[in-house]
Formats: structure tokens, sequence, C-alpha cells
């Protein structure tokens, strides 16, 4: 009982500090190198808590960035929503891989999403990006190994602390 | 406890498989949000109802680079805070440096513009001159201009300023005159006193602030504060032009006469720039003294007897 009030702590907790990391001012200079943090938390919990996370959890935190950073009412709902349907469905296999081929996975699905990004904008009616629009999927996988490394040892604490 | 999941709680969303139709749901769904906000504009209401709420957010999310900010100010390097402080410095001196010279056009230009008012009312012909130099003797009252003989300045012509008498011209070089002022020991010009109408002499008095009235009858009505101008007797200066204005008056030692001093008006200690009258054309005074008839003196005589043959 108390465990799994730890861990919900722990996840929803997660997700704050994650809109706050996005929600973060920046030197201009460093704006695109933010990586997509709420991304990354959807893929660690869509690949080691799937029966927390689902699509509908995704959809409705990708609505709640909206509300809070996005352009677009739904945009970051519908990203996240691939984003997730893409990891549970290569969840085993994604699991076993090892640090760095799971950073190059995680490398091609932020990519994917800079590309539904992209062409959500396009439909939208906007210009194209920059080239800076492509450094952020690479910071997000050289940020990767700590977001994973960090969110297991807290999740490791909690279950030694209750047993 | 065991490290199986514990299921007593239900999450929020249903996980199980996620199936494809899902998929596809909550896609048709996020487009159909989209296309009616790109529309509507729902997002901005929406976030504007949530702003009470996004706020703190917002504040919360921006504090670590507040405090980063406000730690880099307080530890900020002594050596740089030194320098920016000697820089600073510099710059004020520059600033300042800057200040008074353009105080001191100022004041020029206001001195100019009282000497342009001048030169319209007095409907004389006047010419514009600086002092270039002042003679530091302090019993010979003296200053040079920077305009001569080329410039058609003649020995004799008054020189004025904006409030008053300053001297007259008493030696000209080609590109510099020497003006003698009204307060040199040496001179003495012929004024009125302006209320009365009494007729006197002021003589320099030496120093630069004083003009002495020697011969002022007794009995004549002089009171300390009578402004003294030119007769225009004598033929140098023209008359009515302010020279001064009383001072004190006390009885001189022989008792028969009443020695006044007077502050001349005209700023004689300051350097700047000074009208010189040109020559009147009508000179306003006695005539020219009559050749001297009967046998001419000795040595007179002898030079033409000379030269004849």
């Amino acid at each position: 009982m108390n465990r799994s009030r730890a861990n919900a702590l722990l996840f929803w907790g997660s997700f704050c500090t994650c809109y706050l990391l996005q929600l973060m001012p920046l030197p201009q200079v460093l704006l695109p190198f933010k990586p997509y943090w709420l991304a990354l938390l959807v893929i660690y919990w869509a690949l080691e808590a799937p029966e927390r996370m689902g699509l509908g959890l995704a959809f409705a935190l990708g609505l709640v960035g909206d509300a809070i950073t996005g352009e677009l009412l739904g945009e970051q709902a519908l990203r996240l929503c691939i984003l997730c349907f893409i990891i549970l469905r290569f969840r085993s296999r994604l699991r076993f891989f090892p640090m760095w081929q799971q950073a190059l996975a995680v490398l091609a699905l932020l990519a994917n999403d800079r590309i539904v990004l992209l062409m959500i904008r396009a439909c939208a009616g906007e210009a194209p990006p920059p080239a800076a629009f492509w450094i952020s999927p690479v910071t997000g996988m050289l940020a990767w190994p700590w977001v994973f490394l960090l969110i297991d040892d807290l999740r490791a604490r909690v279950r030694v602390h209750e047993s | 406890m065991a490290i199986t999941t514990n299921d007593t709680t239900t999450p929020l969303f249903a996980p199980g498989a996620s199936s494809t139709l899902r998929l596809i749901g909550y896609l048709a769904l996020g487009i159909v949000l989209m296309v009616a906000d790109h529309r509507a504009g729902y997002l901005e209401r929406v976030r504007w109802s949530l702003s009470l709420a996004i706020e703190p957010l917002y504040r919360l999310a921006a504090a670590p680079a507040r405090f980063a900010n406000e730690a880099r100010l307080a530890l900020a390097d002594r050596e740089q805070l030194t320098e920016r402080n000697a820089e600073l410095s510099r710059e004020l001196m520059l600033a300042q440096a800057r200040l008074t010279r353009l105080t001191s056009v100022y004041e020029q230009n206001q001195r100019l513009k009282e000497l342009l008012d001048v030169q319209r009312s007095i409907g004389v012909g006047v010419q514009l001159a600086r002092i270039i130099d002042v003679d530091t003797d302090p019993f010979r009252h003296r200053v040079l201009l920077n305009v001569g003989s080329n410039q058609g300045v003649k020995v004799g012509q008054a020189v004025i300023d904006a409030t008053g008498i300053m001297g007259q011209v008493v030696d000209v070089l080609p590109n510099t005159a020497t003006v003698m002022l009204i307060t040199d020991p040496a001179h003495a010009l012929p004024v009125m006193i302006e209320r009365t109408g009494v007729r006197t002499i002021a003589r320099g008095g030496g120093a630069l602030d004083t003009l002495e009235l020697p011969h002022v009858p007794v009995s004549a009505d002089i009171k300390v504060g009578d402004r003294l101008i030119t007769s225009g007797l004598g033929g140098h200066f023209p008359a009515g032009f302010p020279v001064g204005e009383v001072r004190s008056i006390k009885i001189d030692i022989t008792g028969m006469f009443a020695a006044a001093a007077a502050t001349p008006s005209a700023a004689l200690d300051r350097s700047g720039e000074v009208l010189l009258l040109h020559e009147l054309t009508d000179p306003v005074g006695p005539p020219a003294p009559v050749p001297v008839s009967g046998p001419p003196a000795p040595e007179a005589a002898e030079k033409p007897a000379k030269a004849k043959p």
C-alpha cells in the first residue's frame, strides 16, 4: 500500500518536474538544445511500467503540455500518443537492448516525433523550421541514459526502503 | 512483499494491450482538436482560464534562472567590479569635460548675442574683436585685440562691450591693436552724471574695479548709486554710453572737492569679445585747435628754411 503510494508519487512527481523543466527559461542560444523532456519520460514509463502508461494517459499528458507550453491544442497529445504506441508495440525488444542501443532507439523515436511535428506544422501552414530544429532529438538521446539511470535509481530506492 | 506488480490500485487509464484501433481513435481525436483549435483558437481560451493555475508554474520554472542571475551578481568578481568602476569614472571625466566645454560655448553664445543687440541698438558702425592678450603689469591696464590696421583699426577708436565703455585704442599694429582700459591710471574720460547732468572727469584708479572722480565740486549734486555716462566731450567717445556707477563719496584732503569712486559698468576683467566703434563721421566736441599764429618757434622755423634752398 505504502509502496504503491510512493511509486505513484514518483510517477506523478516525475511528470511535474518534467513540465517545469520544459518551461524553464533558457538563453536564446541554448533553446534549440532543450530536449523534449516529456517524450523522454513517456518513453521511460512506457518501457518500465506499461500498466500505468497507456495511450490515454499519454494523450492526457500531451493535452496538459499543450495547455502549458503548446501552440496548438492537441499537438503534443498526438505526438505523445504516437510515441507511446510505438514503444508499447516494441517494448519487449527495446527493454533488453543495451544502453547505447536504447539511446539510439530513443534518437530514432525523437526524430520520428520531430517529423510528425513537422507534418503538423506544415498542415497548419507554417514555414519550414531552421536546421536547429533537428538538434533537440540528439540532446534528447544524450540525456536519455541519465534520465533512465536517475529514475531507475529512485525506483530501486523506493523498493529497498519498502522491503 | 513480492516484487510482482501490485494490482490493488487500478491505474487511471486502463492499459492492457495497445490496439491499433485505439491509436487510430486517439489520433482522430487529436486531429479534430487541432483543427478546431486552429480554426477557433480554443487553446488561447483554455490557457486564459488556466492562467491562474499556470502562472505559479511559470514562476517556479523561472526560479532557477533568476537565482543563478542573482548569484552571479552577488559573487561578481572584485577585479571585474574595479575595472568597471575605473571605466565608468573615466567616462564620467570625459563627459564632464564635454559638459564644461558646452557650458563655456553657451556663455560665449550669450555674450555674442548681447553684443549683437548692442550693435543693433546703437546704430553706429562697429567691428567685432576678440581680446587675445592681457598686459600683466598691474599698473598698466591694457589688452590686446586680434584686429589691427589691416582690418581698418585706427588709434583713438572707442572700445565697448555689452554693458559699457571699456577703453580706447592706443596703439595699432598690422594685425593687432592695444587698448587702454578706462581704469588705467593714465586714462581719463569726460563723463556726465546721468541724473543731474553734472560734468566731470573719470580717471583710472589703478584697480580694475575702480574709477576715480577727483574733481567733483563739494556742492555738486552727486549720490551713491548715480550712473555715469559719457558726455561726448572731447570727441573720442560718443555721448550716452554707460561708464560706471558711483560707489562712494568722500571729501578729499583739501576739503575743496568731493572725491568719488565709481565701479565701471563694463566687464573689464573678463576676456571675450568686444566692439570697436568706428570713428564718428561728425565728431562731437570742441572744434579742432586753431593753428598757432604769430612767429614760429625758432627750431620749427629753421627746418623749412634749410629745406627750401
